[in-house]
């Protein structure tokens, strides 16, 4: 299928069906019950499960193909959302050009910052991706405020030009970004019984954006030149002795992985048109290297996993409070459960990122590959087990 | 002129703060060949020591004042720290005054303690692991150890006083010769610098003209050779690792009044460190010191006014820019050897 081979399309169908049924997958509980808290299946954080999920997918076909480990790849979805931003101001408030520049922008940024950065590798590459960066976040904060917005961030204003659309709606606000006519905030909801599904244009847009670009990296997984990153990654010497020069398919990886970042800013933008400099900060670069390696580097579910487990935990964990965590252990007698909460505490609220940085060396340490191998891991040693007694079962005693 | 130098003063004490962190860091790097990225985190607990013991000594309880009462008609009650009660209120004011540079005796113990602790527990694992791997449990520890801090000391910077004899500034100027107020410094800036310096001697003297640093040098240069003469090196690398950390942790105890400590000061530095890392060469000791030492005051001069209105923004990026420079044209920093992390 697609020239798939059947196990990546049954990959593809897998992750295509998550996405498209997200909405009900994510609500597994009914409204106003005690567990509802949990439920992540509202449009903002489904959103941010796709965007982070493209970005990621493209962090890996660089971190992951070619073993460069880049420090600083949150700024090109920095210059994805100004030029979305920018489109959104002089053009139309339609999300595809939006989209297209953004995605030139970035990859025109990631041309320049690779071909200086590929020229040293290891440390000293993490360094010089970090440095620009760095720079170009400190610039975007201060003096291209201009271009920026600066602190305050990019914004939409009523009397942007807007040649292709309006500027401003017949009741005088400021139009929203949408697709030929539909506007990307447009739900719809479903009820059934006590449960609500909320279906969103714009999670759908993002959601088929990312099959898109799932499909594309398994394609590159597969293909040749993704032979050719991982043939970079295991020996980068012996290509060289090969006769191969091995940098304009880093570089090409590069640009790949900085127009994905730059499509996932896009949609950022496309989702809620504004673009700030905090995008580009170094802990949004750090940000994307913890869901790759929490998912699993070199795997192609991996990175979707890890984005989804860290923008989950941030949303949700971070929601509950004490009295939350009074209300689980209620079963306790009291002494016992204040201090259970006391223990528990800690971790969630305000502290998820303490879970999260445990979490994280747990799976560095104990799982290099991520959730992906733990996965591997489990169903290997069910498949064992089941080995065993099949084999137990079947051994016949010798006759005597 | 006097412009010049109150730019070079203004950058030595954040050049010293680089240069301590960037020592430890080489040092680590150079013994154990492990890229430490928690080593900002070694910089905020150092911090962190000097508010906890400021906050130690600061512990007090409640004495009534003779013959006075508040505005219910209850007896005036004031704090009185128990420092006063043993070694009597002079003493004990001048203690409560001195907190910070008496942390630095509270917080050797505690940061070799903290740097043998991490060694042996995690870092010691992850010797045969690629350098990635290295970089991303560390930063995994950092988020850990930072998350720690804040859970305990809150979100909010914790302001902790100099002792008073050094706070307020000084004319630097008319020292020198110059007319008076053209270069006014705070006193406090200049122990930093004078602490820092001691410090790195102390530890290139620790290194130059010991046997055990003699020891360490053998094995920084060839790890291997060192053992089969049956030294056992992992032992005197762990205890470099806790020197490391203890530098680090001092760089905190000090900074703190220049800054007051929270609980991501350790992050802010460490992006920093690791480009004067790097620009001073991996695994170069020296290389680190000086690297420290001309970004900050690269960076105190971009931050002129003139120079900004020259080319806007330069006081944001220098450093970054430098450092990209650097490591275009000089591929192994400024005095970084062959071999080391080339692949």
């Amino acid at each position: 299928m697609l020239g798939l081979d059947k196990k990546d399309a049954v990959l593809l169908v897998i992750v295509a069906v998550l996405t498209m049924f997200a909405p009900f997958i994510l609500n597994p509980f009914p409204e106003g019950s005690a567990m509802a808290q949990f439920n992540a299946g509202y449009p903002d954080l489904m959103q941010r499960f796709v965007i982070f999920g493209i970005f990621a997918i493209g962090f890996n076909i660089l971190f992951g193909l070619t073993g460069y480990l880049s420090f600083g790849h949150a700024a090109f979805l920095g210059v994805g959302s100004y030029a979305a931003v920018w489109m959104f101001k002089l053009l139309s408030m339609n999300v595809i050009p939006a989209i297209v520049l953004a995605v030139i922008m970035s990859g025109l940024f990631a041309l320049l910052i690779g071909y200086i950065s590929l020229r040293r590798s290891g440390i000293y590459f993490s360094i010089l991706t970090l440095a620009f960066a760095q720079m170009m976040f400190a610039l975007a904060y201060s003096v291209l405020t201009p271009i920026t917005g600066g602190e305050t961030g990019l914004q939409l204003a009523l009397d942007d030009p807007r040649i292709l659309g309006q500027s401003q709606t017949p009741e005088g606000n400021i139009p929203v970004p949408g697709l030929f006519g539909f506007e990307m905030r447009d739900s719809a909801e479903l009820v059934i019984g006590s449960w609500v599904f909320t279906f969103n244009l714009g999670y759908y847009f993002c959601g088929v954006i990312l099959l898109l670009a799932f499909y594309l990296a398994i394609r590159i997984f597969r293909s040749p030149f993704g032979m050719m990153l991982r043939a970079i990654k295991s020996n980068q010497q012996r290509l060289n002795y090969t006769g191969i020069n091995p940098k304009p398919y880093t570089l090409a990886a590069f640009v790949i992985s900085g127009m994905y970042a730059g499509l996932a800013g896009a949609l950022m933008a496309s989702m809620d048109p504004l673009a700030g400099a905090e995008r580009m900060f170094w802990t949004a670069s750090g940000e994307v290297v913890l869901m790759t390696i929490l998912g699993g580097v070199g795997t192609l579910i991996g990175p979707v996993l890890g984005a989804g487990a860290i923008k989950y935990m941030e949303n949700i964990i971070s929601k509950i409070n004490s009295d939350i965590l009074h209300s689980w252990f209620a079963f306790l007698p009291d002494g016992l459960e204040d201090f259970v909460v006391t223990i528990v505490y800690p971790f969630i609220g305000k502290g998820w990122h303490l879970t999260l940085g445990i979490i994280f060396m747990l799976v560095v340490i104990f799982l290099p590959g991520g959730l992906v191998e733990g996965g591997q891991r489990i169903s290997s040693w069910l498949r064992n087990r089941r080995a065993r007694r099949d084999d137990r079962r079947s051994k016949t005693e010798p006759a005597e | 002129m006097d412009a010049i130098i109150l730019q070079i003063l203004n950058g030595l004490d954040k050049g010293s703060a680089y240069a301590l962190i960037a020592l430890g860091l080489t040092l680590i790097f150079g013994t154990l060949g492990v890229v430490n990225f928690a080593h900002g985190a070694l910089f905020m607990i150092g911090a962190f020591c000097a508010v906890t013991l400021s906050r130690l000594i600061g512990l007090s309880h409640k004495v009534e004042v003779e013959g006075e009462t508040d505005f219910l008609g209850n007896p005036l009650t004031k704090d009185v720290p128990y420092i006063y009660d043993w070694f009597g209120e002079a003493t004990g004011a001048a203690i409560v005054d001195w907190a910070v540079p008496l942390a630095i005796l509270f917080a050797i113990p505690v940061m070799i303690l903290v740097g043998v602790v991490m060694e042996r527990g995690l870092i010691k694992h992850f010797y045969k692991r690629p350098h990635a791997d290295q970089i991303l449990v560390t930063f995994g520890l950092a988020i850990v150890l930072q998350e720690v801090i804040k859970y305990f000391y809150g979100a909010n910077p914790i302001p902790t006083p100099a002792p008073s004899a050094f706070t307020g500034s000084f004319d630097f100027g008319v020292l020198i010769g110059f007319d008076a107020n053209t270069i006014i410094y705070p006193y406090w800036r200049l122990v930093y610098f004078a602490f820092a310096a001691v410090i790195i001697g102390a530890v290139f003297a620790f290194l130059q003209f010991t046997t055990f640093g003699m020891v360490v040098r053998a094995g920084m240069a060839d790890r291997e050779t060192v053992g089969l003469l049956g030294i056992n090196i992992d032992k005197r690398f762990t205890i470099m690792f806790g020197i490391a950390a203890a530098v680090a942790g001092l760089a905190g105890v000090m900074y703190v009044p220049i800054n007051p400590p929270n609980y991501h000061m350790g992050m802010d530095f460490l992006v920093l460190s690791f480009v004067v890392v790097v620009v001073g060469g991996m695994g170069s000791l020296p290389g680190a010191v000086l690297a420290g030492f001309l970004l900050g005051i690269l960076e105190s001069f971009a931050s002129m006014r003139e120079v900004i209105d020259l080319i806007p923004g330069i006081n944001q990026i220098i450093i970054y820019l430098v450092a990209i420079i650097i490591l275009l044209t000089r591929p192994r920093g400024l005095m970084g050897r062959k071999g080391v992390m080339e692949d």
